[in-house]
């Protein structure tokens, strides 16, 4: 009697012709085993790996369930592997780039005076000695610093008042009249000018209006607003459009004048989101070298006025050190600089970056409910 | 004293108003003023290069026969980029708009766009310190085994440093555009047009052909023109990676030039006539992209009227 009521063990009719729930984990350390044995005849490497292995993965996977469910099935199947193998594969430079710059980056870094000396005085000789002698590699970064803090912050005043005011005319004024239009228009053209040729512009505008040659911070200074300009209206352009209409009128029913409404209660309101897109703009234009580079020239020694004299900046840094080194029989030293540079560029568009977050966050306004 | 303080603020409110919306005004009309003054001041500059006799530019015959090249060689980086950044892209935008697990999403795409964050000139560095490096030995491989093609003609560069190397390099740094601007998208398909597709028994990948690639794919496409506009006037990773030289064929082989880093190279140094020279090299670098920019915008602005999304 009770042998009978014993529940055999049978799969669900909903459940049956499909793979079992485990089926991609077991797939998945088959196909982990199977790589290594195979890269372990042919030469081990992480890469190859986890290439192999993933190709191993998708076949058995997609090759099961076609013979299981049927080929409707193990097409979604075979979707879902690429879909998944599109996102690692764009991973992997990310975290090459990141690693790579951190491995090289570091000893420059961590060389004393680095960020505190420039490159004025620092000869092919002294790096040649540094090699052949073991001496302490010289020259450092702080002309460099002092160029990209000095015309990213020029940049910032040109940019800011034109980008937050011409946002302004297009959510408060606009009213989608051709102009307001053409504006939107031309500046999300604006976004796609490559950098060179707003470094061009800005030397070609120099060159005819003050002189030929002219090469100085301000110049620079210029190309980035071109560039950044389209970004920070885009961005205040959409925090102003999120400020509840409700305040505004409420503003008005008071008597306020339309000007100060916008002053006191509609920036106000949006002042997070306008100030985090800002601190991304300014994450887009410090890592900028094209336009510095035919604007502001390269100097090697520190200067502190945009608007006289060649000025040196992080990315041109970077960029004059790995192409032509200041010895060229032992490039050592510079690339070393070099990667130091671009270690501390990365920090400080990090920095930049998920500052902006923290101010998203930290100054939203309470939208209540 | 509260009317002596409404008459008050009466002035100065209105003229506030003028001076403020007239401001406001001249902000918007300055931007286009700057975007007339590109093309005008670089065409101004570009003016002596243009008419000079064809002796006096570099090379020697003419700016068209030094600017055909090197368009051909910008073409050929940023057509690289693409074919290789797109399938990836618009893989990655499907997993995070319909395949990550919900709460991960929104992180995983901060991921994608920090690839945006990372300057050029340091994917440049990277390009030539690490991945030209690491890419030769696939070079070889492609050179005696694919050589019959004229793409993977032999011998492959010893050093890396060609221009698939650099389109890959660009195809990277273009990634994070298309992704974001495709997600977009994809996150914008009407919700009930998936869900009839499940109903009637779709498999994901089924329902995503049917109702999410379809009302995707103008903004798809304008996505993948935004990202050409950019990988055509990329600098610094072409400038850096890529050892330059003659206009030729093979992939893997050093040689082909892009305007934007022939612009980078020559510009430090140059006087004179070169300047000019490299002024309306940039001039054509800066059409090609306006137009390419301008027609990606186009189709955003027609899909965004007629989807009523915006």
């Amino acid at each position: 009697m009770t042998a009978t009521l014993t529940p055999v063990k049978k799969r669900s009719a909903l459940t049956k012709g499909q793979l079992p729930k485990s089926a991609p984990y077991l797939v998945l350390g088959i196909a982990l085993v199977l790589g290594a044995a195979i890269l372990a005849l042919i030469g081990f490497n992480a890469l190859g790996w986890g290439l192999v292995s993933a190709i191993i993965f998708a076949i058995g996977l997609v090759g099961w369930s076609a013979a299981v469910e049927g080929s409707r099935r193990a097409k979604d199947k075979l979707a879902t592997c690429l879909v998944v193998g599109a996102f690692l594969v764009a991973l992997l430079p990310l975290f090459s780039v990141i690693w790579t710059v951190l491995v090289n980056g570091l000893p420059g870094l961590l060389d004393p005076g680095f960020l505190t000396t420039s490159m004025n005085g620092v000869t092919g000789s002294f790096d040649n000695k540094s090699v052949e002698e073991g001496a302490p590699v010289l020259g450092g970064i702080f002309h460099a610093l002092i160029g990209t803090l000095l015309i990213t912050v020029l940049a910032t005043i040109i940019s800011v008042p034109v980008g937050l005011l011409t946002a302004v005319y297009l959510v408060e004024y606009g009213n989608d009249r051709p102009l307001a239009r053409a504006i939107t228009f031309f500046v999300d053209v604006m976004t796609g000018i490559p950098s060179i040729v707003a470094g061009l512009f800005a030397a070609a505008f120099f060159f005819a209006v003050v002189g030929p040659g002219t090469k100085t911070g301000a110049v620079a200074a210029v190309a980035l607003s071109v560039l950044m300009i389209p970004v920070v209206v885009r961005s205040s352009e959409e925090m102003l459009k999120i400020v509840p209409n409700e305040l505004r009128e409420a503003a008005y029913a008071l008597g306020v004048r339309k000007w100060r409404t916008i002053l006191k209660v509609v920036i106000p309101t949006a002042i997070s989101g306008i100030a985090s897109g800002v601190t991304l703009a300014i994450a887009r234009v410090i890592g900028e070298t094209a336009p510095i580079l035919v604007t502001a020239g390269f100097a090697t020694s520190i200067n502190y006025n945009v608007f006289g004299g060649w000025m040196a900046s992080l990315p041109t840094f970077i960029y004059t050190q790995i192409l032509n080194p200041t010895s060229p029989s032992n490039p050592d030293p510079s690339s070393q600089r070099a990667w130091g540079a671009a270690l501390v560029l990365i920090i400080l568009v990090m920095v930049l970056n998920l500052g902006a977050r923290l101010i998203a966050r930290m100054f939203a306004p309470k939208t209540g409910r | 004293m509260t009317t002596t303080s409404l008459t008050k603020s009466r002035g100065a409110g209105r003229a506030g108003d003028k001076v403020f919306s007239a401001a406001t005004l001249a902000a918007g009309c300055l931007i286009l003023a700057v975007l007339f003054g590109v093309a005008l001041f670089l065409l101004i500059q570009a003016f002596p290069a243009l008419v000079a006799s064809p002796d006096e530019i570099q090379g020697g015959k003419g700016f068209v026969s030094y600017i055909w090249p090197i368009v051909i060689g910008t073409l050929i980086a940023a057509v690289i980029a693409l074919v290789i950044a797109t399938p990836v892209a618009i893989g990655v935008a499907l997993f995070i708009s319909h395949f990550a697990p919900r709460r991960l999403a929104s992180g995983l795409g901060y991921v994608i766009d920090l690839l945006a964050a990372i300057p050029s000139v340091v994917y440049g560095a990277w390009g030539a310190a690490f991945l030209a490096k690491e890419i030769s030995p696939a070079y070889n491989w492609l050179a005696s085994n694919m050589g019959w093609l004229p793409i993977f003609q032999g011998p492959a560069s010893a050093t890396g440093k060609t221009i698939l190397t650099a389109g890959i390099v660009l195809s990277v740094m273009i990634l994070p555009i298309i992704t974001s601007l495709s997600r977009e998208i994809f996150l914008q398909t009407p919700k009930l047009h998936e869900e009839a597709a499940l109903a009637l028994g779709a498999t994901r990948w089924e329902m995503i052909r049917m109702a999410v690639l379809p009302f995707g794919r103008p903004g798809v496409i304008s996505a993948v023109m935004l990202g050409l506009g950019r990988a055509l006037g990329e600098t610094m990773a072409v400038a850096l990676v890529l050892s330059s030289g003659a206009l030729t064929a093979s992939l893997i082989q050093s040689g082909n030039q892009t305007i934007a880093a022939e612009i980078a190279l020559n510009f430090p140094e140059a006087s004179g006539l070169k300047v000019n020279t490299l002024i309306a090299a940039g001039l054509v670098l800066f059409v090609i992209t306006l137009g390419v920019n301008m027609i990606a915008r186009l189709i955003i602005t027609r899909h965004k009227e007629f989807s009523g999304a915006n």
